[in-house]
Parts: C-alpha cells; structure tokens; sequence
C-alpha cells in the first residue's frame, strides 16, 4: 500500500480534496502562531470530534497513524520538563499531534486519483506562466508508479537473503534495490523515447 | 531530458522504498533508517541537480500525502515536527553531497562519495536540523544540537555505505552513475 487509506467510507471521503487541503495549511498555520496552552488543547479537542464524527473504527485508524510520534513526544515532554518549561512542552505537543492529525485525515478520506489531481491542480498557476510542467507531472506518475514495484522488490530481496543467510541483512539489499532502480530507470526512459519522449505522450 | 526525469523519478521513489527497510540498530540504542542513505545517494549517484529535484520531489509528495517516509509519516503536518529541518534540508544535503562528487575527481569515487556524503548528508543537513529542531521546540541551538549528536556515528556509518554503494554501482553500470557520466 503507497498510500494510507481510511479502512471505512466516511462523511470527510465527501469533502473535495482541495478544501481539505487548504484547512490543513490554514489551521496548521493558525496553530503555529497560537502560544495559549488551552488554544492548543481545544484544536486537539476539536480534532478528535472530528475523528470520532466520522465513528469509533476510523477513530482507532486515526490514532494507530498518530503512534510513530510516542518517542518524539516523549523527548519533547521529559526535556520541556527538565528545564522547567513543561507547559510549554504541553503546548508543544498539543499541537504537533493536531497538525499531524489534521493532515492525516485530509489524507485518510482522500483517493490516489484525487492526491494526484491535487498535485495538477497545484500546478495549474504555474503553467499559466508559461512553464512547462509535464515533466514534473510525469515523475509524479512514475513515483507513483514504481515506489509500490521498489518496495515489493525490496521485499523479495530480504527474503532471498533470509533464505540464504541467518544474519539480518539490512543495508546489504541496498545495493541490489539500487542496481534494480537503475536498470528500471533505463528501461524505462529508452520506453519514453521510443514512444516519441514525455511531451508527446497524452494526459490519459 | 527524458532520461533524467525518469532517472529523478526512480530514484525518488527508491528513497521512498528504502523507508521500508527494517532500521538497524546502533548499540547505543539509536535506530537508524536506510531513507537518509537515500538523500546521500541520490546526490553522489545523480549529481547535484537531478539529486536535489529527485528529494524535491519526494518531499513534495510527502507534504501532499501521497507517498509516506519510514514509520507511515506523510502529510503537511510534518512541517510541524521537530524534525522538520531535516526535511527541508534534504534536498540542499543533495545537492551539496552531488556538487562535490562532479566536481572532485582528482580522487576515487568511493573516496570523493564518503566525503561528500558527509559534508552534504551530515554537515549541511545538521544545520537545517538543528535550526529546525531549535524552532520548532522553542529551545536554544546548542540545547538543540545535544539532542541530534547521538545519531551523528549512525549517519557516518551511512555515508561509508553511500559512497561504497556508489563504487560499486559505478563499477556495475558506469554510464548509470550520471554524476560521473
């Protein structure tokens, strides 16, 4: 899976990508220049309501995202704690996990079609100018394409060591998984040339 | 230009792959994850600017939330995390590391690839780090910078992998390694 999808449909599935998108840079700014303890607290507050309209499964969904950060926030607490900042350090943390939270919702409820229409759209002023971004929209798609074919090969080969050696093998696939990117790289852009380069292939 | 966009592409998507690799633990306690080895890679292997557009183009990805980094992080919201810096510095760390390698050839590439890797990947990468961990924590830079010393001896032993990587997939296929070519 490339990318975190919500494991049940929910109201916020309905919501266009875009708008979601802006609220997350809206109110993770707003959330930047909010000092107050308590300001924090209630965007937390608010955050969880927002998981929890959506039901009890999405809202476990939403905290098992939110479980990488329990070694950052825990630094954050027994430091701010230490030099006698520890309310800051609440603050701190308040806020970190609604920004995180926030933007993992807009990415929850959002489909890999809409993620990528996002990033055209994003694009669109850009192109108004003149520039050309075709070639950015097609490394968006190969990204996109071959990071799912990278990780299974990567897989495939900590298998093919495991099978072969009771050491962990670790960085030693690394070196195979970069030989595999490249020679797919080359593949790859000898099939873009053949069919005439990136500016003549279509939108679809 | 073909060329390059797929060989930025690929090797964008190959940082993201390699956030998949299990991390390898130091003996002081401190994981450590192949991602980063990524960024060093990139910039010995591409050079300084198609190194740079291949992170560029990750971390944009990643703030959309469509790809995620190691441990599922993905989404604007990691602008907001203490290693934010990091981030942003990634793409500089790059084209640092790349500058060095197509500039310097006066030596072996795996020799110009560890030092490069260390300048970029370490040395400028750390700045952004710090100044982003000193922001975002409201602490001073030193008080920052303790924080980060632990995972400098993880990120050395990468930069040793970075540039032994790159011998050897300049040895495998030299026209590949487009720092070089």
């Amino acid at each position: 899976m490339l990318y975190f999808d919500s494991p049940v449909v929910t109201h916020w599935h309905k919501v266009p990508v875009m708008w979601k998108f802006l609220t997350v840079c809206i109110c993770s700014v707003t959330l930047f220049l909010l000092d107050a303890v308590q300001l924090q607290l209630v965007a937390f507050l608010t955050c969880c309501l927002l998981y929890l309209s959506a039901g009890p499964t999405f809202f476990y969904a939403g905290v098992k995202r939110l479980l990488f950060l329990w070694p950052i926030i825990l630094i954050i607490l027994i430091w701010h704690g230490l030099t006698g900042t520890a309310l800051q350090g609440l603050g701190m943390t308040l806020r970190l996990v609604s920004i995180i939270a926030l933007s993992n919702l807009m990415t929850m409820t959002s489909r890999l079609t809409d993620l990528l229409e996002l990033v055209r759209r994003v694009f669109k002023p850009i192109r108004k100018l003149g520039i050309n971004t075709r070639p950015i929209e097609i490394a968006v798609a190969l990204v996109v394409r071959y990071t799912p074919v990278l990780i299974v090969k990567g897989g495939m080969l900590l298998e093919a060591w495991r099978a072969r050696s009771v050491k962990r093998s670790h960085w030693r696939v690394a070196f195979p998984l970069c030989l595999v990117a490249i020679d797919d790289a080359e593949r790859v852009a000898e099939a873009l040339k053949a069919r005439g380069g990136s500016h003549k292939l279509s939108d679809n | 230009m073909d060329r390059d966009v797929v060989f930025i592409a690929l090797f964008a998507a190959l940082i993201i792959a390699l956030g998949f690799i299990p991390p390898i633990m130091l003996p002081v306690g401190v994981p450590i994850t192949a991602q980063t080895l990524g960024v060093m890679l990139c910039g010995t292997v591409l050079g300084a600017k198609r190194g740079a557009l291949a992170v560029l183009l990750v971390l944009a990805l990643v703030l959309v939330g469509l790809v995620p980094l190691s441990g599922g992080r993905t989404g604007i919201g990691l602008l907001a995390s203490p290693t934010a810096g990091f981030l942003i510095g990634w793409p500089v760390a790059a084209f640092v590391t790349g500058l060095i390698v197509e500039q310097v050839r006066a030596i072996s590439i795996v020799a110009i690839a560890i030092i490069a890797s260390i300048v970029g990947g370490i040395i400028v990468l750390y700045v952004f780090g710090i100044a982003g961990l000193s922001k975002n924590l409201d602490k001073p830079v030193l008080e920052a910078a303790t924080l980060v010393l632990v995972y400098i001896p993880g990120d050395i032993v990468k930069a040793i992998i970075a540039g032994f990587l790159t011998g050897a997939l300049f040895k495998a296929r030299p026209h590949s390694v487009l720092s070089r070519s």
